[in-house]
């Protein structure tokens, strides 16, 4: 399978804190790789390095074998590169439907063709159809600050699908959120993966929830990877359980 | 109310003030068609600041230096025997231009850092006006700055000045609710509400960051290239650091992120203290006092207090809706 993110050997150091000490792996198309470890190991850091708000000390990060370290989120996002955020982030004074649009109204033509263009940028169907892809539907024109914690995590998510990207990286997605949001949430995810074909990268720590969901996870401890495998073998390997998961 | 009327509202009340605005000023004297025309001026100077402060989310205090450079060029250029119409297209590019650049810094630094740097500018801005007397005309300022015509149709009666700027300010609403519709506008809320998930949800937030600072700084270009004809008289002290001042505050107090907020705010601004002038020396005082009244209620402004209250009805509407829904679940549930 081709592979799609390559990341060799990044380093980032806050002062004297390697946050991120060498980290190196590869993602490859279609799979959806779990990303965990304990509070501090350099998981965020991680991404907010690959997706270029943070700049690396060190490494290399490479989308389809072209070099994109340094590159700025905006345009690594027109590559077909998406994230959400450990913490919430929608833009709570939006309508659902708006920040779904918001979402993918910056791949539609020029920045001048917008401005002149419609004011749904062309977007409102497939805003529609996402809205009923994460059952949203009772919500479209509900402003997004008065959703529930839950529904802003899925809402959060939907905006990462908006744009139709190819690689997806998902900061804690089922942090905060009750069971029954939860499994919509998985649902969704493996809908995603399977009927479009994208790929994802997934920091949780919710066991079950990348146990279930993942094709592979890598173990970071303290910034460095510790094991990386098939779910079964991670969750029985001795220095995992020694360093994240307990006994 | 049900959804037909309150369809009919927001166009009924539209009109209503557009009839207002055209109409009530034939009754006006002298004094009130100039106040009046002032309005109508300083609104598109603080239309330009709520872009870039209100729905951009970036601070900038020299909008009043914008107001002056355009109500300088078009007091330079027209004495000289410019038209009119040619100095307002000079300064709208001049203040894109100086607005665009102004923008940089605010790529680095944001906030109260922000404020600082656009307030060393307007105080450059004004040292400028005071300084430079081969240009400006120094202290003594530039005066006898002729009201212009059009297509032979003098505008030095007072009515048809107030007319003209009627229509430019009608022209800069309507581009300007094009805009706030458009892309952009949703792009420039993002940048005020979350810039990092902008970015990393493809908006270049670099390049709308120094578009709102160049469309508003144009917008107070062409409110000072109106100001000129209207007053007859530039001189500094007209475009200190005070006028920025006043423009932010009618931005605040009318609601800075609302459309019509400076609108509101530009009454507020120009026709209050003139109402409270029978307070003499102590209208100040009460002007001040009901200011700080109206921002520590709400300070959101004006138009956030009305804003608030359709939020409320649709909350409770909404929160009826689920409440009716959930309990016929039920019903069928059982």
């Amino acid at each position: 399978m081709k592979t799609v993110l390559e990341v060799a050997n990044l380093k980032k150091s806050f002062g004297g804190i390697a946050a991120v000490d060498g980290v190196s792996f590869d993602v490859r198309e279609g799979e959806i790789l779990g990303i965990i470890g304990p509070n501090g190991c350099g998981k965020s850091t991680l991404f907010n390095c690959i997706l270029g708000q943070l700049a690396p000390s060190e490494g290399e990060v490479r989308l389809d074998g072209h070099v994109t370290t340094g590159m700025r989120p905006c345009d690594l996002n027109r590559l077909g590169v998406s994230r959400t955020f450990q913490l919430l982030q929608i833009f709570p004074k939006l309508s659902v439907r708006d920040n779904l649009i918001l979402a993918a109204q910056e791949h539609q033509g020029t920045m001048l063709g917008r401005l002149f263009g419609r004011r749904d940028a062309g977007l409102a169907e497939a805003a529609k159809r996402m809205i009923a892809f994460f059952k949203l539907d009772h919500l479209a024109d509900e402003i997004a600050g008065g959703l529930s914690y839950g529904q802003q995590k899925l809402l959060d998510a939907a905006m990462a699908f908006m744009s139709g990207p190819r690689l997806v990286l998902l900061d804690e997605p089922a942090g905060g959120v009750n069971l029954t949001m939860l499994a919509n949430l998985k649902d969704r995810l493996k809908a995603f993966n399977e009927e479009r074909g994208a790929t994802f990268v997934v920091i949780e720590h919710n066991m079950d929830f990348v146990m279930s969901l993942c094709s592979r996870v890598l173990v970071l401890a303290e910034g460095k990877v510790l094991a990386e495998g098939l779910p079964t073998d991670v969750r029985a390997n001795p220095a995992v359980i020694e360093a994240y998961l307990g006994h | 109310m049900n959804a037909k009327a309150r369809n009919l509202l927001v166009p009924s009340a539209l009109a209503i003030v557009a009839l207002f605005l055209i109409f009530a000023p034939l009754t006006f004297h002298r004094y009130g068609l100039y106040i009046s025309s002032q309005w109508a001026v300083m609104t598109i100077a603080a239309i330009g600041l709520n872009l870039t402060l209100g729905y951009a989310g970036q601070v900038s205090l020299a909008q009043g230096a914008f107001v002056g450079i355009g109500a300088y060029s078009a007091a330079i250029l027209t004495t000289h025997g410019w038209p009119l119409i040619a100095a307002i297209a000079l300064a709208l590019v001049l203040c894109f231009a100086i607005g665009w650049l102004l923008g940089y810094p605010a790529l680095r630094v944001q906030h109260h850092y922000l404020a600082f740097v656009t307030l060393a500018f307007s105080t450059l801005a004004f040292l400028v006006f005071r300084n430079e007397s081969w240009l400006t005309g120094g202290t003594e300022g530039i005066d006898s700055v002729p009201r212009p015509s059009l297509f032979g149709f003098s505008l030095a009666p007072h009515l048809r000045y107030y007319y003209f700027c009627l229509f430019v300010l009608a022209l800069v609403t309507l581009a300007t609710l094009g805009l706030v519709r458009s892309p952009w506008g949703r792009a420039f809320i993002a940048l005020r509400e979350n810039p990092i998930r902008a970015m990393s949800l493809g908006v270049d937030t670099r390049r709308y960051i120094l578009m709102a600072f160049a469309i508003g700084s144009a917008l107070g270009g062409l409110s000072g290239a109106l100001y000129a004809p209207l007053v007859g008289l530039v001189e500094p002290p007209a475009f200190a650091l005070t006028l920025s001042f006043d423009l932010l505050m009618m931005v605040i107090v009318g609601g800075a992120g609302y459309f019509i907020g400076p609108f509101v705010g530009a009454m507020i601004a120009v026709l209050l203290p003139d109402w409270l002038r029978f307070l003499d020396r102590y209208y100040l005082i009460l002007y001040a006092l009901l200011v700080m009244a109206l921002l520590i209620y709400s300070p959101t402004g004006l138009v956030g207090v009305a804003d608030r209250f359709f939020i409320r009805r649709r909350t409770k509407a909404a929160s009826t809706a689920r409440a009716a829904l959930s309990a016929s679940m039920e019903s069928e549930g059982a």
